[in-house]
């Protein structure tokens, strides 16, 4: 005897935000008509926060994990014990996704020491000789259009062997470029440009680092690492001198989310740009980045 | 039935012939023609179609008369059931209108590329064969060694060639390892095995596979270790981008055609969210691929995709990856990833021409690096000469060049000419733009491009490739009228320069269309006499045939007066640089083809004669044992073709002596003798004729040549039935000449070789029976011989004893007739020859009615020979009685007895007795055709009406239809 359960959200893209109503169709597939105990759903977001071993020690970080934040929880019988026909059925359903007292509904993000996830799930109880069947289903929360007038702050950068901070005998050259923004639209790309002016050694690689900085507030003050999150070459091998290049870079999704600050936590974002010298010197420069939603 | 006494019918021919013609009868024409009715039902009932109305058209067809091909187009015809149809608008309205929209868009779009668009798949071939196959040697010996020697460093210790599998393996897992000893052949079977894995992984569902190999080859590109052969390696991964552009398309297409199909012309708001979601899934993907190269090509690949999901989509995604070309160091994969970027462009959207110029300008931009450091560095380290590091460009140059240059106005040609002149070290642009650029455009500007030309660099792009260049543009279009000269006088001072004898030859077969096209043939000359002069040292030719020989063809094409063909100095010495048979001999055919196809008039120019005898003898001095039939047959037809070609007009004697020279040239092909020998029938026929039949002394001397001619020439065929066809021609030809001698002696031939002929003749590779040809010939043969007096020194009806003697000596197949046959058709010939009037005579000869004036002993010895013959007849009758041969036998009696009715005098008792005798033995075993018999039955009874056949009315009683029952 097959049975399986599936839950299938309205919105092909599972995107929702706060107040909105969480619709979708519960579909039970069964060879044979089917017994059980009561299906039911539940909804439910969590910001699990991680410490990391760098910050504190292995076993710390083991045991001292922060306990989850809750932010939405609710749950509905969807259907009373019962039995339900062979074949397909469909149960439909609808959730108002509203936070949990005065909480926030933050934004679906996947990081290292920092989760902020939405699921649903569906349980199916049945009878004792019979498996109870559960389904889980990952939905997206974006959160509301920040509504203050938003200002680019475009950055110019010059980078010379001068500008760097630790530097040793390094050869000449010159590197000019802009950023269009530093306070980026999450769904619309990184850009500007980027010229080489110059440059007495070989160019290998020219990449864009974009980099997550998470801080999780706890019983000993706060741990900060930055990890890197992607990795894009714009340039390869020994550009063209002075011809601007074009610096692209589209935000991936879940693994970013506008730039959150909490209490307990924050998520930030950065972005370097690292030039990759012939001998495999790197220069690196970065950029701190701010990422709203409109 | 032992003794027959022949007695032939007397007959009047011109009173037969009277009663024969048929009657006269008024026409009326208006409605007689035959084809007359049919039109008419034709276009009627086509009308009544076209009303629409089915049932109406039974009654059209009932007005007209019962013709098959009227009732066929009534309305069961289905073209017009389908134009009936199309009238009831059953289709909804807004298809219609939807069908009708794309149909008018697709006629936009073809307006955007149409078919003078050289297509990417022509330009696909062209560079795998280019930068492989020419120097494929040494690419394959540089592969292995060169690569392994590059790649040692990070790899010492992985020099070993891994097996196939393994190789699969390492995909699944995502590793990368290095392939190394790779020949160019490993090479491309390996990517093609990659494509093969793409296709099998996409087809399982592994779309994460599938990208992960698409990646990986992108990733090759960036690769330009082993640099002659990146223009191939771009070709071989491009297409594994097409396939897998196409699949990720169709995937997303399959998905909106959930309600219903997409239409061809739909926008991003019919697309539902399920697709839309899945192409943004797609393109996320892309969009986090590390390396540049990889990115760029697999985004490009997917470009058509982004039409799902935004109207303006590819347009910015077009601009932003010309964009992103800039961050490409090496100039050579630069110059690539924009030619596939242009190509994906022209595909998709072919009206978005800016990102076009903008890549063709983004490519001027950053063009002086192909010169720079660390370019040469490579190149030292490759080994790889700078001329030939810079045709590498070319493919990818010429393509962008082409895209942008398509139907571009002239302001900008010309913009781009300029900013390329400004360019230090052009060449290679500029040979670009002469690749890609219209030639008409080129053409007017010929002479500024030679100046150009000039001013290059020597060191860099060959030289002689900007010429091969200008020079296809200046022969597909013409320049200037005045610039002409001085375009070719410049050019071939450079031509003639180049060293090489290859690149030479490439460039000269190229310009020598343009000399052809545009001068006469003192400068063709002496374009071949510089041509000669560069190949012949070192035997230089030997390589360079293929291009020789479309020298020749190009010659051919724009020279069809063959006399001024041929008085070039240069054009024989030219073909006697083909030395090698087989190409020697298909120049030879080539030209000769076009002689016979443009050739109008026959010619006696002494200049072509002996060329093309030349040339012919060529031909034919490649016939030996192991030639194919179908060749030969080839080359005799070219000959033949040629032999028809040449007259000397009244001059029969010098036209006799030229095919005395053929014969003796052309003697292996025997279709070509045979079309000699009817050539001097004909010229003996045509004496014959101007003289308006009696020839003086010196022309009757000349037709006996004419005999002698065949006469000798006949017996060198091997064909028997040519040889015995030919001298019954010949003695007919002969005989209407009035050399009695000479046509005795051709019939006695023919006569004296019937022995020979064999029992079975292959024809057409099958083995058939001959006797059908030879009893063809025989009666042919009979019907000759009335009009052929007898030698006077030899006895009476000398030749047909002779003949008559040969049919009984010769070995007939068992259980055949043929002999008897024979002897049946023979009879007709005897009668004839008993008239006092032959049915027919050659003027000014005398034939044996002259010659014998009726005299009884020649007619009984005529009488005597028919008793003879039917004696054999009844006896062979008399043997097929017994088994199985009645059939045969019942169809024999009834020709004999047709022959008796027809040719003996029925009024003598005997034949009369005969006649009825035969009859009844064709009807004694009821295997006679009743209709046949009914009918000659009739036959005789309307004879019988006749005055004169009176007699025949007796016969008849005596004849009865005995099988009715």
């Amino acid at each position: 005897m097959s049975v399986s359960l599936d839950i299938r959200l309205k919105r092909a893209n599972k995107v929702y935000h706060e107040g909105e109503l969480l619709s979708g169709v519960v579909l039970i597939s069964s060879r044979d008509a089917l017994q059980h105990q009561g299906v039911s759903l539940s909804m439910e977001g969590l910001v699990n926060l991680q410490l990391s071993s760098k910050s504190v020690g292995v076993f710390e970080a083991f045991y001292n994990s922060v306990k989850p934040i809750q932010l939405v929880s609710s749950n509905i019988e969807v259907v009373k014990a019962g039995k339900v026909p062979a074949g397909k059925t469909e149960i439909p359903f609808e959730f108002p996704l509203q936070a949990k007292g005065n909480r926030v509904l933050y934004e679906t993000y996947h990081g290292v020491f920092v989760n902020i996830q939405y699921t649903l799930r569906c349980d199916m109880r049945r009878s004792l000789l019979a498996k109870d069947l559960s389904k889980t289903c990952e939905f997206m929360v974006h959160s509301q259009p920040q509504k203050s007038k938003m200002q680019l702050n475009p950055v110019d950068f010059t980078i010379t062997p001068d500008t760097l901070q630790n530097r040793t005998s390094l050869p000449k050259f010159l590197i000019r470029g802009h950023l269009d923004a530093s306070t980026c639209v999450i769904t619309r790309p990184l850009t500007g440009e980027l010229v080489v002016e110059n440059s007495e050694v070989v160019i290998k690689s020219i990449e864009l680092q974009l980099v997550r900085v998470e801080t999780c507030g706890c019983a000993e003050g706060y741990a900060r690492d930055a990890t890197e999150i992607q990795n894009i070459q714009i340039a390869e091998g020994d550009v063209c001198h002075g011809l601007s290049i074009p610096i692209y870079m589209v935000f991936p999704r879940l693994f970013t989310c506008p730039t959150l600050e909490t209490t307990n936590f924050k998520v930030e974002f950065e972005v370097n740009i690292v030039i990759v010298l012939h001998d495999d010197h790197l220069i690196t420069e970065n950029f701190p980045l701010k990422l709203v939603r409109v | 039935m032992a003794s027959v006494q022949w007695h032939s019918r007397c007959r009047k021919y011109e009173y037969e012939k009277q009663m024969c013609r048929l009657e006269a009868s008024a026409v009326d024409i208006s409605d007689y023609h035959p084809l007359k009715a049919i039109t008419v039902t034709d276009s009627k009932s086509r009308r009544s179609v076209r009303k629409g109305s089915t049932s109406s058209t039974s009654s059209s067809s009932s007005s007209v008369a019962p013709d098959p091909l009227s009732s066929l187009l009534d309305g069961t015809d289905p073209l017009s059931l389908f134009a009936a149809a199309s009238e009831i608008p059953t289709v909804p309205h807004s298809i219609s209108a939807g069908e009708l929209g794309r149909k008018r868009k697709d006629k936009e779009e073809e307006e955007v590329v149409g078919s003078d668009f050289e297509p990417w798949s022509c330009k696909r071939g062209e560079i795998l064969s280019r930068f492989t196959t020419t120097e494929k040697l040494s690419i394959n010996l540089f592969m292995g060694s060169d690569k392994s020697k590059a790649s040692s460093p990070s790899s010492a210790v992985s020099e070993k060639v891994r097996t196939r599998l393994e190789e699969l393996d390492d995909l699944e897992e995502g590793s990368q390892r290095e392939l190394l000893n790779l020949s160019q052949q490993d090479y491309v079977n390996r990517i093609e095995e990659l494509n093969q894995s793409l296709k099998e992984a996409w087809g399982s569902d592994q779309k994460v596979k599938a990208l992960k190999i698409v990646i990986q080859c992108s990733k090759l590109l960036s690769d330009t270790s082993v640099i002659q052969f990146y223009p191939s390696k771009f070709v071989l991964i491009t297409d594994i981008l097409d396939t897998f552009g196409g699949l990720v398309y169709d995937r997303i297409w399959s998905m909106c055609a959930e309600p219903h199909p997409l239409p061809d012309s739909f926008s991003a708001d019919d697309v539902n969210d399920t697709a839309k979601e899945t192409c943004l899934n797609w393109f996320f993907k892309i969009a986090s691929i590390r390396e540049l190269i990889s990115r760029l090509y697999v985004e490009a690949a997917l470009l058509k995709c982004n039409c799902f999901l935004t109207k303006t989509g590819i347009q910015e995604t077009l601009q932003r990856l010309t964009a992103m070309i800039r961050g490409i160091g090496d100039p050579l994969v630069a110059v690539y990833a924009r030619a596939y970027l242009c190509r994906v462009g022209m595909e998709v959207a072919p009206h978005l021409k800016d990102s076009l110029n903008k890549n063709f300008f983004d490519l001027l931009a950053s063009f002086r690096r192909i010169h720079g450091d660390s370019v040469q560095n490579q190149l030292a380290l490759q080994r790889v000469e700078i001329p030939v590091y810079l045709t590498l460009y070319s493919p990818a140059i010429n393509w962008i060049l082409q895209c942008v240059a398509y139907r571009a106005p002239e302001v900008l040609l010309t913009e781009m000419m300029e900013r390329c002149k400004k360019l230090g070290n052009n060449a290679l642009l500029l040979n670009s733009v002469m690749w890609a650029f219209r030639p008409e455009f080129v053409a007017t500007r010929a002479t500024d491009f030679i100046g150009m030309i000039k001013d290059c660099d020597e060191a860099g792009f060959p030289k002689h490739l900007l010429f091969a260049s200008l020079g296809r543009s200046v022969s597909c279009a013409d320049p200037p009228e005045s610039e002409r000269l001085s375009v070719l006088n410049e050019a071939w001072k450079v031509i003639t320069k180049v060293r090489s004898p290859r690149d030479y030859m490439s460039c000269a077969e190229i310009w020598v269309e343009f000399t052809c096209r545009n001068f006469s043939k003192r400068e063709v000359n002496t374009v071949l006499a510089d041509i000669i002069k560069h190949m012949t040292p070192d035997r230089a030719f030997e390589d360079a045939y293929p291009q020789l020989e479309s020298v020749i063809k190009k010659i051919v094409t724009y020279f069809h007066d063959f006399s001024v063909l041929f008085s070039m100095e240069k054009f024989l010495p030219f073909l006697d640089m083909f030395q090698k048979d087989s190409v020697r001999v298909e120049v030879c055919k080539c030209i000769m083809e076009v002689f016979i196809k443009h050739q109008q008039e026959p010619t006696r120019d002494p200049v072509i004669l002996n060329a093309l005898l030349h040339i012919c003898k060529t031909m034919h001095d490649s016939v030996n044992a192991l030639t194919l039939d179908d060749e030969k047959r080839a080359l005799a037809l070219l000959v033949n073709g040629f032999i028809r070609m040449v007259s000397f007009g009244r001059d029969f004697e010098q036209q006799l002596s030229f095919c005395v020279e053929a014969r003796a040239t052309f003697c292996n092909l025997e279709p070509v003798i045979v079309h000699l020998i009817h050539t001097v029938n004909q010229l003996a026929m045509e004496t014959n004729r101007v003289m308006k039949g009696s020839h003086s002394r010196k022309t009757a001397a000349f037709v006996r040549a004419c005999a002698a001619y065949s006469f000798i020439t006949i017996p060198s065929l091997t064909s028997i039935f040519s040889r015995l066809n030919l001298y019954l021609l010949s003695g007919q030809v002969t005989l209407a000449n009035q050399c009695l001698s000479q046509a005795d002696a051709f019939l006695k031939a023919a006569v004296s070789i019937l022995p020979e002929v064999p029992r079975t003749i292959s024809i057409e590779g099958k083995q058939r029976s001959s006797e059908p040809f030879l009893l063809d010939f025989i009666n042919n043969f009979l019907s000759m011989l009335l009009v052929v007096p007898d030698h006077p020194e030899q006895g009476v009806l000398y030749l047909v004893r002779g003949l008559l003697n040969m049919v009984q000596d010769y070995t007939w197949e068992d259980n055949s007739d043929a002999k008897v046959r024979v002897y049946i058709s023979a009879l007709p010939l005897l009668a004839a020859m008993s008239q006092e009037n032959y049915l027919y005579t050659i003027p000014k000869v005398d034939s044996n009615e002259t010659l014998y004036g009726g005299d009884p002993k020649f007619i009984a010895e005529i009488n005597k020979l028919c008793e003879t013959l039917i004696g054999q007849v009844l006896d062979h009758l008399k043997g097929l009685g017994r088994d199985d041969g009645v059939r045969r036998q019942g169809g024999l009696a009834f020709s004999l007895f047709g022959c008796l009715l027809a040719h003996g005098d029925v009024r003598n008792n005997k034949l009369n007795q005969l006649a009825a005798n035969l009859w009844n033995l064709s009807h004694k075993h009821g295997f006679c055709d009743t209709r046949t018999s009914v009918r000659t039955l009739e036959h005789i009874k309307q004879q019988a009406q006749l005055s004169e056949m009176s007699h025949l009315s007796d016969l008849t009683t005596r004849l009865s239809l005995q099988s009715v029952a």
